[in-house]
C-alpha cells in the first residue's frame, strides 16, 4: 500500500493530504505518527490535488512527517456472534483483556436504509414492567423510543430498568442488548456494567465505551459501530436486539465540533444544517424486516441542555424518533421515581402494540382518560396556588386529587418493580373510579361496564 | 425529441474532479441546467444544478462513498422526469420514481444503490378501450383512451406538449405500455405512457377559483376551517403534535378521487404503516380499499437527501397528471420542512450565500413555486380536475416564526395550527381553533347552504364566538376561580366544554368517529346548540347554573360519535333534554 508524506494542513480533527492518486469519498485512511502509532480516519472531500480526511482519534503526534495510507475501502466492522459478552471500545477494538473478535463477516458501519417496502409494520408489545410507559406509552418492538433527560436525572437508572425487565410477553426468542456509550464518565459506564453484571445480562450484551476522556471525534463511528452489530444480531442471527445509547448530546456536540473544523454554515446553535440527516441516519436504523425473524428496538438517551426541549438536540431527535420519554426535574424534586412526565412523553407506534389481541380492548381509551385528567389536574394546580382550593367547583377539586394519585400511585415505583401490564391497566382504573363516571368521556359505555370496579363489583354480585 | 437534437452537439463524457458527499464536480463537460447525468463507474444517478467555468456541479440521488476523482460522467442528455401512465396507482417510489418493491426483488432489504428501475411495469398489459376514432382531431391533452388500471379509469391521453392532428390509426385490445395504440396523421405514435421534467408544470387550459369543499370527515377541519378542492393547506406543529396522524386521516378519508401521499424525510416506519393499513382500509364513498386510488412516495430520512429534494417535485407532478384525466386529486407532503432541510443541505455544500436561518435565499421562491402548482382547472381536454395541496411543517422548537413556516403561511389559504399543548392532554386532532383559519369560507359558503343546511353557516359562526369568549372567560378565570364569574358566562364555559369534548375532539382509531360526515356533524353541532338555548330559557326562568351544568341529560351525548347509526340516540337525548329541562324549569 502506498504511504503519503503530502500533509499540508492540520486543523482540529482534520488532516488535508496533498498530490495522491485518485482516493475514493468515505475511504478508510490510516495515518502513521512518527513514532508507529496509527491513527484511524476517514475522507470527507476528495479531488484530484487535496484529499480531506477526518481523524477519529486525538490528531496529537500527526505532523507533515507522518504517512497517510488509503486503504481503499470505506469503514468496516468484523463482527461476529462472539461478540456477545464482550466489552470493545468507542472504536471498535476489545478492551475487556479478551483476544481479538474473529470476524464472520465485515459489514460497512453506514448501513445502507431500510427499503420502506421491506419493513414489517412493528406490532409487538413489549411489557417494560414500567406503568408509564407500558400504560401511557407503550414501547413496540422495532421502535426507536428515546429518554430525553436532563443533567442531575435518573435517566441512566430508567433506561436500566427497562433494559432489565423487558419482554415480550409468552416469547422465548433469543435478545441481545448492544450498549453503546458516548462521552460518558467511567462511573456512569460502571453503573451501567455493575448493573449489567448483577442481573446477568452481560452475557447477552455488547458493550462499546467511548468514556468522556476518549477522543471527542471517535463519538462519530461509535453508535454505528453498535448499530452495525445490531443488525447483524438481528438480521443475521434472528435475535431481538435492544440498543442504549448514550449520551446523544455529546455525539452531536462531536458533529458540531467537526463542521467548526471544516468551516462549514452553521445551522441553529452552531450545529451543523445537516445535522437532521445525520442523526436520522443513525436512528432510522431500528425496525423489523418482513420475512426475517429478528428486530432492533432503540432507546437513545440524551440530556438536554438547559432542560429546554426546543434545544435542537431533542428538537431534531423527536421530529425522527417515534416518540420520547420524557424525564422530568420537577417529580424527581418530589421523590417520585421513575419521574416520567406522561404530558410531554409519547410512543407514536402505541397505538400498533396495544388492545385486542395485544395487550387489553380498553387500554388505548384508558390511556386517553388518564392523560386528559392528569392534564387537567395539572393545570388546575396553578390555578390552585392563586385562588386557593376553596375557590374550586366540586369537579375541579376531584382532578386535583387525581393529578395528585396519579402521581403517587401510576407514575411513582420501584426501582426492581416490574408490574405486568394487567397490574397497570387495572391500577389506571382504580384512580379513574375516583373521578364521576361521567366524566369519563373517552371512554365508551361498553367498557365502563366491564372495567370500572364499580359496575364490575356489581355485575359480579348477580 | 427536441432535447436530443441539441444534446447531439455537446460533449456527452466528462471526469470528476472532485466528491464531497452528494455534491460532486465534472470537468470536461457540456450539461445543461438541471440534465440528468450517469455518475462515475456505478452510473449512480444524478442532476446538474450549476454550471461555473469549466466546472459542472451534480447533486447525486444516491451514496458517494469509494467514488473517486478521475472516473467518468455522462450525460443522458434528459432532464429529471417521471414516467406516466398505468401502474402508478397502489405503487410506493422512492424520490425520483422508483418503485420500491422492484428495489426489494433486485437489490434486497437495504437500498444499495447504482440500481436503475423505470416507475411503470414495462411488461404488464392493460387493455385499452379507445375512446376516439380515425379521423377524429385530438391535441395535446385530448383523451383518446381510457385502461381499467384498479377501481380507477385511467385516461389515455396525447401528451400536453404535442401538437395533435387527426387520428390516422387507433387499436383496441391488451398492450404493454410501450406499445403504439394511436398513430396521429402526421406521423406521430402514441403511447399509453408519457415522460414529464417534473420541475415543470403540466399546463392547463384555464384556473378557476375554488368553490366546493375538500370533505375529510374530520369535524374541525370540513366543520370549521375547510379546504376548497384545488385549495391549499399547510399543518405547521412541533413534534408529537400529530402531523403525520392528521395527514394520514387525510389521506384517508379526503373525497379526492386520487391521493398522492408524500413521506418526504420522514420516519420508515411510518410508511410502512400506511403501506400495511391502506389496502385493508374502505374507502367510504366506492367500498374498494383506500390503496387503489392511492400513489405513495417513501424517501424517508436516511435515504439520500438530494432524492428527497426530487420527491416532492415527483408527486406534484403525478397528481396533475391524473388531474389532467379530469379527476380530483389530494396530495400530501410530509414534510415540507424536510424538502426544504434538503434544499439547505445541498446549498451549503454548493458554498452558497445563506438566507436566513441557513436556508437558501430561493426557499421562498421554490416553495411558492410548489404550492402554485395546486388548483380547480379546465384541462386541455375540456375537463374540470383539481389538486388540493396539504403540506405538513415541522418548524424547530414549534416556533411559527422561523422561515420555512412563515413563506408557507404567506402562500397557503388555510392554516391548521397543531398544539402541543393540545396534544398533551390527549385533545386530537390537535388544532388549534383559535390560530387557525380557512380563507375559503366565503367561497364556500353557498355549497354548506345548499348541501348540508341553510343554518350551517350560523351554527359554525355561533360555535366560534362561544370558543373565542371561552378563551377570554379562562384568562378571567384564571385570576379569580370559576365562582366568581357571573351566572350566564358559567354556562358559556360548559357550552364550550361540550363544543370542545363532544365536536372538536375527535378519535382517529376509533372505527365509528374516525369519519364523520357533514350530516352528522351538523347533528352533533345543533344538539349542542340546543342545549346551549335551553339552558338560556331556563336560566331567564330562574333555574341556577350549578342546576343546569349538573343536569344529567347531556352526560350521553359525547357517546354518540361511538355510534354508527346515531339518529335514534341523539333523538332520545333531545327529548330527554328536553324533559329535564322542562322539569327543572317547573320546579324553579
Amino acid at each position: 500500500m502506498k504511504e503519503y508524506r503530502t500533509i499540508s494542513k492540520i486543523a482540529g480533527p482534520l488532516v488535508f493530504v496533498e498530490k495522491t492518486e485518485p482516493i475514493g469519498y468515505g475511504e478508510l485512511v490510516n495515518i502513521v505518527t512518527f513514532d508507529g502509532t496509527v491513527k484511524r480516519g476517514q475522507v470527507l472531500d476528495t479531488s484530484d490535488n487535496l484529499v480531506v480526511v477526518q481523524v477519529f482519534e486525538t490528531t496529537a503526534g500527526i505532523g507533515r512527517d507522518s504517512g497517510v495510507r488509503f486503504t481503499g475501502e470505506t469503514i468496516k466492522m468484523p463482527v461476529g456472534k462472539e461478540m456477545l459478552g464482550r466489552i470493545l471500545s468507542g472504536g471498535g477494538k476489545p478492551i475487556d483483556g479478551g483476544p481479538e473478535i474473529v470476524p464472520e463477516k465485515r459489514l460497512d458501519i453506514t448501513g445502507a436504509a431500510i427499503n420502506p417496502y421491506a419493513r414489517a409494520s412493528p406490532n409487538e408489545f413489549i411489557q417494560t414492567g414500567i406503568s408509564t410507559i407500558d400504560g401511557t406509552n407503550t414501547l413496540v418492538r422495532g421502535q426507536k423510543l428515546p429518554i430525553f433527560s436532563a443533567a442531575g436525572l435518573p435517566h441512566n437508572n430508567v433506561a436500566l430498568q427497562i433494559a432489565r425487565q423487558s419482554k415480550v410477553i409468552g416469547s422465548t426468542e433469543p435478545f441481545a442488548v448492544v450498549f453503546a456509550a458516548m462521552g460518558i464518565t467511567k462511573e456512569e459506564a460502571n453503573h451501567f456494567m455493575k448493573d449489567f453484571e448483577r442481573t446477568g445480562a452481560l452475557e447477552r450484551a455488547v458493550v462499546f465505551l467511548n468514556l468522556a476522556d476518549d477522543p471527542a471525534v471517535e463519538r462519530i463511528i461509535t453508535p454505528r459501530l453498535a448499530l452495525t452489530t445490531a443488525e447483524y444480531l438481528a438480521f443475521e442471527l434472528g435475535m431481538h436486539v435492544l440498543v442504549i445509547l448514550t449520551d446523544m448530546t455529546n455525539y452531536c456536540e462531536a458533529l458540531r465540533q467537526i463542521g467548526a473544523a471544516r468551516e462549514e454554515v452553521p445551522g441553529r446553535r452552531g450545529y451543523p444544517g445537516y445535522m437532521y440527516t445525520d442523526l436520522a441516519s443513525i436512528y432510522e436504523r431500528a425496525g423489523i424486516i418482513k420475512g426475517l425473524k429478528g428486530s432492533v428496538t432503540q432507546i437513545p438517551i440524551l440530556t438536554m441542555p438547559g432542560d429546554d426541549i426546543t434545544h435542537p438536540i431533542p428538537d431534531l431527535t423527536g421530529y425522527i424518533t417515534e416518540g420520547q420519554i420524557v424525564v422530568s426535574r420537577e417529580l424527581h424534586r418530589k421523590g417520585i421515581y421513575p419521574p416520567i412526565n406522561v404530558l410531554p412523553s409519547l410512543s407514536r407506534l402505541m397505538n400498533l402494540g396495544i388492545g385486542k389481541g395485544h395487550t387489553r380492548e380498553d387500554h388505548k381509551k384508558v390511556s386517553d382518560q388518564m392523560y386528559a385528567g392528569y392534564a387537567e389536574g395539572n393545570d388546575l394546580r396553578g390555578l390552585v396556588a392563586i385562588v386557593g382550593k376553596d375557590a374550586l367547583s366540586e369537579r375541579d377539586r376531584m382532578l386535583l386529587e387525581f393529578a395528585d394519585l396519579f402521581e403517587q400511585r401510576f407514575v411513582k415505583q420501584g426501582y426492581d418493580e416490574d408490574r405486568t401490564i394487567v397490574d397497570t391497566l387495572d391500577l389506571a382504573w382504580d384512580l379513574l373510579s375516583t373521578l364521576p363516571v361521567e366524566q369519563l368521556t373517552r371512554i365508551d359505555r361498553d367498557l365502563i361496564n366491564r372495567y370500572h370496579p364499580k359496575f364490575k363489583a356489581g355485575a359480579a354480585k348477580e | 425529441m427536441e432535447v436530443n437534437e441539441k444534446d447531439s452537439k455537446i460533449d456527452k463524457k466528462g471526469v470528476l474532479k472532485r466528491i464531497s458527499g452528494p455534491v460532486v464536480t465534472a470537468v470536461n463537460f457540456d450539461a445543461h441546467m438541471y440534465d440528468v447525468v450517469k455518475v462515475g463507474n456505478e452510473a449512480l444517478m444524478g442532476e446538474v444544478i450549476k454550471i461555473q467555468g469549466e466546472e459542472t456541479i451534480i447533486q447525486v440521488y444516491e451514496d458517494t462513498s469509494g467514488i473517486k476523482p478521475g472516473e467518468p460522467v455522462v450525460n443522458t442528455g434528459l432532464s429529471l422526469a417521471v414516467e406516466l401512465g398505468p401502474g402508478l396507482l397502489t405503487n410506493i417510489y422512492d424520490g425520483i420514481q422508483r418503485p420500491l418493491s422492484v428495489l426489494v426483488d433486485k437489490m434486497g432489504n437495504f437500498i444499495e444503490r447504482g440500481v436503475s428501475a423505470p416507475g411503470l411495469p414495462h411488461d404488464k398489459k392493460w387493455e385499452f378501450k379507445p375512446l376516439v376514432k380515425e379521423g377524429d382531431k385530438v391535441i395535446g391533452g385530448s383523451i383518446i383512451g381510457e385502461v381499467q388500471e384498479t377501481n380507477i379509469v385511467h385516461k389515455v391521453m396525447v401528451p400536453p406538449n404535442l401538437k395533435g392532428g387527426a387520428v390516422k390509426s387507433i387499436k383496441s385490445g391488451s398492450f404493454t405500455v410501450d406499445d403504439v395504440v394511436c398513430v396521429l396523421e402526421d406521423g406521430t405514435s402514441l403511447t399509453m405512457m408519457q415522460r414529464w421534467p417534473v420541475r415543470v408544470p403540466r399546463p392547463v387550459k384555464e384556473k378557476l377559483n375554488p368553490e366546493i369543499p375538500l370533505i375529510t370527515g374530520q369535524r374541525i377541519l370540513d366543520g370549521l376551517f375547510p379546504i376548497a378542492k384545488g385549495g391549499t393547506a399547510a399543518i405547521p406543529g412541533p413534534f408529537g403534535s400529530g402531523k403525520t396522524v392528521t395527514q394520514q386521516q387525510l389521506a384517508k378519508w379526503s373525497d379526492a378521487e386520487i391521493v398522492v401521499y408524500i413521506g418526504c424525510g420522514e420516519r420508515g416506519n411510518e410508511m410502512t404503516e400506511v403501506l400495511t393499513e391502506f389496502p385493508e382500509l374502505e374507502d367510504p364513498k366506492t367500498g374498494k380499499p383506500l390503496m387503489e386510488r392511492t400513489v405513495l412516495i417513501a424517501n424517508t430520512s436516511n435515504m439520500p437527501v438530494a432524492a428527497r429534494e426530487a420527491s416532492v417535485y415527483t408527486g406534484i407532478t403525478i397528481a396533475e397528471y391524473f388531474r389532467d384525466m379530469g379527476y380530483d386529486v389530494s396530495l400530501m407532503a410530509d414534510s415540507t420542512s424536510r424538502w426544504a432541510e434538503a434544499m439547505r443541505e445541498i446549498s451549503s455544500r454548493l458554498e452558497e450565500m445563506p438566507g436566513e436561518e441557513g436556508y437558501p435565499a430561493y426557499l421562498a421562491a421554490r416553495l411558492s413555486e410548489f404550492y402554485e402548482r395546486a388548483g380547480l382547472v379546465i384541462t386541455l381536454a375540456g375537463g374540470n380536475g383539481s389538486v388540493s395541496v396539504i403540506g405538513a411543517v415541522s418548524p424547530p422548537g414549534g416556533d411559527f416564526s422561523e422561515p420555512v413556516t412563515q413563506n408557507t403561511l404567506r402562500i397557503v389559504k388555510v392554516f391548521w395550527a397543531l398544539d402541543a399543548k393540545l396534544s398533551q392532554r390527549r385533545h386530537f386532532p390537535a388544532i388549534n381553533w383559535l390560530n387557525s383559519y380557512s380563507l375559503y369560507l366565503d367561497t364556500l359558503h353557498d355549497w354548506y347552504d345548499r348541501e348540508v343546511s341553510p343554518e350551517w353557516n350560523t351554527l359554525r359562526s355561533w360555535a366560534m364566538e362561544v370558543l373565542q369568549k371561552e378563551a377570554e372567560l379562562q384568562e378571567i378565570v384564571q385570576l379569580v376561580g370559576s365562582d366568581a364569574l357571573p351566572e350566564t358566562e358559567q354556562i358559556t364555559i360548559e357550552v364550550a366544554r361540550m363544543i370542545r369534548e363532544i365536536f372538536l375532539q375527535q378519535n382517529a382509531y376509533d372505527p365509528v368517529d374516525t369519519f364523520c360526515d357533514m350530516k352528522k356533524q351538523y347533528d352533533i353541532m345543533k344538539s349542542i346548540k340546543l342545549f346551549a338555548d335551553l339552558s338560556a330559557t331556563a336560566q331567564a326562568a330562574g333555574v341556577t347554573p350549578t342546576q343546569i351544568i349538573a343536569s344529567k341529560s347531556k352526560n350521553d351525548l359525547p357517546q354518540i360519535k361511538f355510534i354508527k347509526d346515531y339518529k335514534p340516540e341523539l333523538e332520545k337525548i333531545a327529548k330527554e333534554m328536553d324533559d329535564e329541562f322542562n322539569a327543572l324549569r317547573a320546579a324553579a
